[in-house]
């Protein structure tokens, strides 16, 4: 009896492996160019795996996103990916899917519910990416002596505190390296390069200053036109590494202005899909979080071709 | 002579606050030649200020009328965003210039219709261009950063002049236009009148909606010229960013310059130095290297205690302290003097 059950799930489940998926994906919104990325991302591994995507724009509101996934309930999809705008209150609409036995994968963000409610949260490690950048440059710097000045994000916020945490444990230990200033950047442009602009004044007109460490790729095009404009080379008298790998870094690293960059992936969806597939062909557990890639990407990696690349995701 | 007496505080603030940064950084005051252009962290504050210097001079016409215009910020985010849209479609640097400043002279025509003519409460008037203005620059730059590449446009937040930063040439040349306007024609008295009496101006000849209209599209104007700088200086229009929170420093600029929110009297001059004072705190926090959780404890601190200073309450105050306590040491000398005698 029990086999005979046994065998009819697994009929089941590969049926519905073999045909084509409905996979519901509730979106924050469109709060950001890495957002808008990964929501074209999501979209193109759907249909490169002939997954029926339904995609649910919630406008940065969580109430919008409960009803998504509430009518991707009633739909009966067979998948809900779910972006999550604040971690809380996703108790009972985890539950329902739960017990509509539809596997919710997290991307991005986590949530603080039973951990049993969803099936896997695919992301990044902020302070991984942060270690990641602080390695790159001690082994560019290799011994010889290093001022850093950094960039921050917003003060207060979990990317600024994580990715400065994973800088600085990365050049523990090396004493030739040492962060001699660093402020706030709020994470644009402008405010890098204005802070910039003061570390340049403050630090004998750059001259004192060997690498720059930015949270993210834009604070690092705003800071390399304020070393432009004192007359200094970005990428040769100051090395210049951030976080993000948005396409404009890209374009700056080809001209040689930057050294470096860790990508924070969009592609959340490609990791969420592979771990459903074996969960629903295999019933394999995934693990209760993917981490993706943190990959390094340095003048030798084909900037030109990788800024040509991304420059149509929505960045 | 009484337009300096009227500066005075300010000026005297600005030197207490620039003698204060130096404390903290001895390089301070430090300006070099290099490159055929003078570089330091003065030549900085009068670059960086420009935004807030150019806000504040239309704010402070605004605020002269009675009025306030909370939408500088969107402004400048929406002409920034026409700035950098009209050169990347081929318009030109002309082309881009002019649509900015109608961009902005729109706003303000907008604005001075709902408080004119509507007959709405300006702090409501504005706000409306204020939390919806930044949906249309987004808009127009679909969302993302607009980069561009165009050495012209960023001549225009970048470049110098005589070895000048061109922002500071702009705002200076703005504040001296707009105060030669005011003052060597009969306009800023009017303006003045209108924010003193309305209705007794109406009456007595003065056009005031007109005048009302005209004020609010200056402030869209001198927004313009910001957003133009900001983004000139950034090779790009952050819509989500550029000019935010800038309306309330600069509405901070007017009030530290003396200026009061319940219109009359102004003084462009005052503002801006109101505007330099501010910068300089901004950039002197920068230099002095703290940690950037004080930033903004450091800021409200300093701008709480020039603001106390320059409480008229405070002087009425500070005279009855003087007597309370200051009479006791007097009473006490001359029945020493009489016990001498």
């Amino acid at each position: 009896m029990k086999s005979l059950m046994m065998t009819v799930a697994v009929l089941a489940l590969g049926a519905t492996a073999s045909m084509a998926q409905t996979v519901g994906f509730s979106q924050i919104g469109s709060e950001s160019g890495w957002r808008a990325a990964e929501t074209t991302l999501t979209k193109q591994q759907a249909e490169e795996r002939g997954i029926d995507l339904k995609f649910s724009d919630a406008q940065q509101k969580q109430e919008n996103q409960i009803a998504a996934i509430r009518s991707f309930i009633a739909q009966g999809v067979d998948a809900i990916l779910l972006a999550p705008v604040v971690a809380t209150g996703w108790d009972s609409v985890l539950q329902e899917a739960h017990e509509a036995e539809i596997p919710v994968v997290l991307l991005d963000r986590s949530v603080d519910s039973d951990k049993a409610l969803y099936l896997t949260a695919v992301g990044s490690d902020l302070v991984h990416e942060g270690a990641v950048a602080g390695q790159w440059l001690v082994d560019t710097v290799a011994g010889n002596d290093c001022r850093v000045v950094e960039l921050q994000g917003t003060t207060g916020s979990s990317p600024a505190i994580d990715r400065k945490a994973g800088f600085e444990s990365a050049i523990e230990g090396h004493d030739n390296i040492e962060i001699v200033r660093s402020q706030t950047g709020d994470f644009t442009r402008a405010q890098g390069k204005e802070v910039m602009e003061s570390f340049l004044q403050a630090e004998n007109g750059g001259k004192d200053i060997c690498a720059l460490y930015a949270h993210n790729d834009d604070m690092a095009v705003g800071a390399i036109q304020a070393i432009k404009e004192a007359g200094l080379k970005p990428g040769e008298d100051i090395l210049v590494v951030s976080i993000d790998a948005v396409p404009d870094i890209f374009q700056a690293m080809a001209a040689g202005e930057a050294n470096a960059t860790v990508e924070l992936t969009p592609n959340m969806a490609g990791p969420a899909f592979d771990a459903l597939k074996a969960y629903m062909e295999d019933g394999a557990e995934p693990a209760k979080f993917i981490q993706t890639e943190s990959k390094l990407y340095t003048q030798a990696d084909d900037p030109a071709g990788e800024y040509e690349r991304r420059k149509d995701l929505g960045y | 002579m009484t337009a300096l007496l009227r500066i005075t505080p300010q000026l005297l603030t600005l030197a207490a606050l620039m003698a204060m940064v130096t404390l903290f950084f001895p390089g301070f005051l430090k300006i070099e030649f290099v490159d055929g252009r003078l570089v330091g962290p003065v030549m900085d504050i009068l670059k960086r200020g420009a935004p807030v210097g150019l806000l504040a001079v239309g704010m402070t016409l605004v605020i002269a009328t009675r009025g306030i215009d909370l939408s500088v910020g969107t402004v400048v985010a929406i002409t920034g965003a026409v700035t950098a849209w009209a050169i990347t479609n081929g318009y030109g640097l002309g082309g881009a210039l002019v649509l900015a400043l109608a961009a902005g002279a729109v706003a303000g025509i907008w604005n001075g219709c709902l408080v004119a003519i509507a007959g709405i409460q300006p702090i409501v008037a504005t706000l409306i261009l204020m939390t919806s203005g930044r949906g249309i620059a987004q808009l127009v730059t679909e969302g993302r950063i607009l980069t561009f590449s165009h050495d012209g446009l960023a001549f225009f937040g970048s470049g110098d002049l005589l070895g000048i930063p061109v922002p500071a040439l702009i705002w200076l040349a703005t504040a001296i236009g707009v105060t030669l306007l005011m003052r060597r024609t009969a306009l800023g008295l009017l303006v003045e009148a209108v924010g003193v009496n309305r209705a007794a101006s109406a009456l007595a000849g003065v056009n005031a909606t007109v005048l009302l209209i005209a004020v609010y599209v200056a402030s869209g104007l001198c927004a313009a010229l910001a957003g133009i700088i900001a983004t000139a200086d950034i090779r790009g229009a952050d819509a989500n960013n550029a000019g935010l929170w800038l309306e309330l420093d600069a509405i901070l600029a007017v009030v530290i310059g003396g200026n009061s929110l319940l219109g009359g009297r102004f003084s462009i001059a005052a503002a801006l130095l109101g505007a330099l004072i501010i910068q300089t705190i901004d950039t002197g926090i920068l230099l002095a290297g703290f940690p950037s959780e004080y930033n903004l404890v450091i800021k409200a601190a300093l701008v709480l205690v020039i603001l106390v200073l320059q409480s008229p309450n405070l002087a009425g105050h500070w005279y009855a302290l003087r007597r309370t306590f200051g009479r006791q040491p007097a009473a006490t000398t001359a029945t020493a003097k009489g016990a001498k005698q």
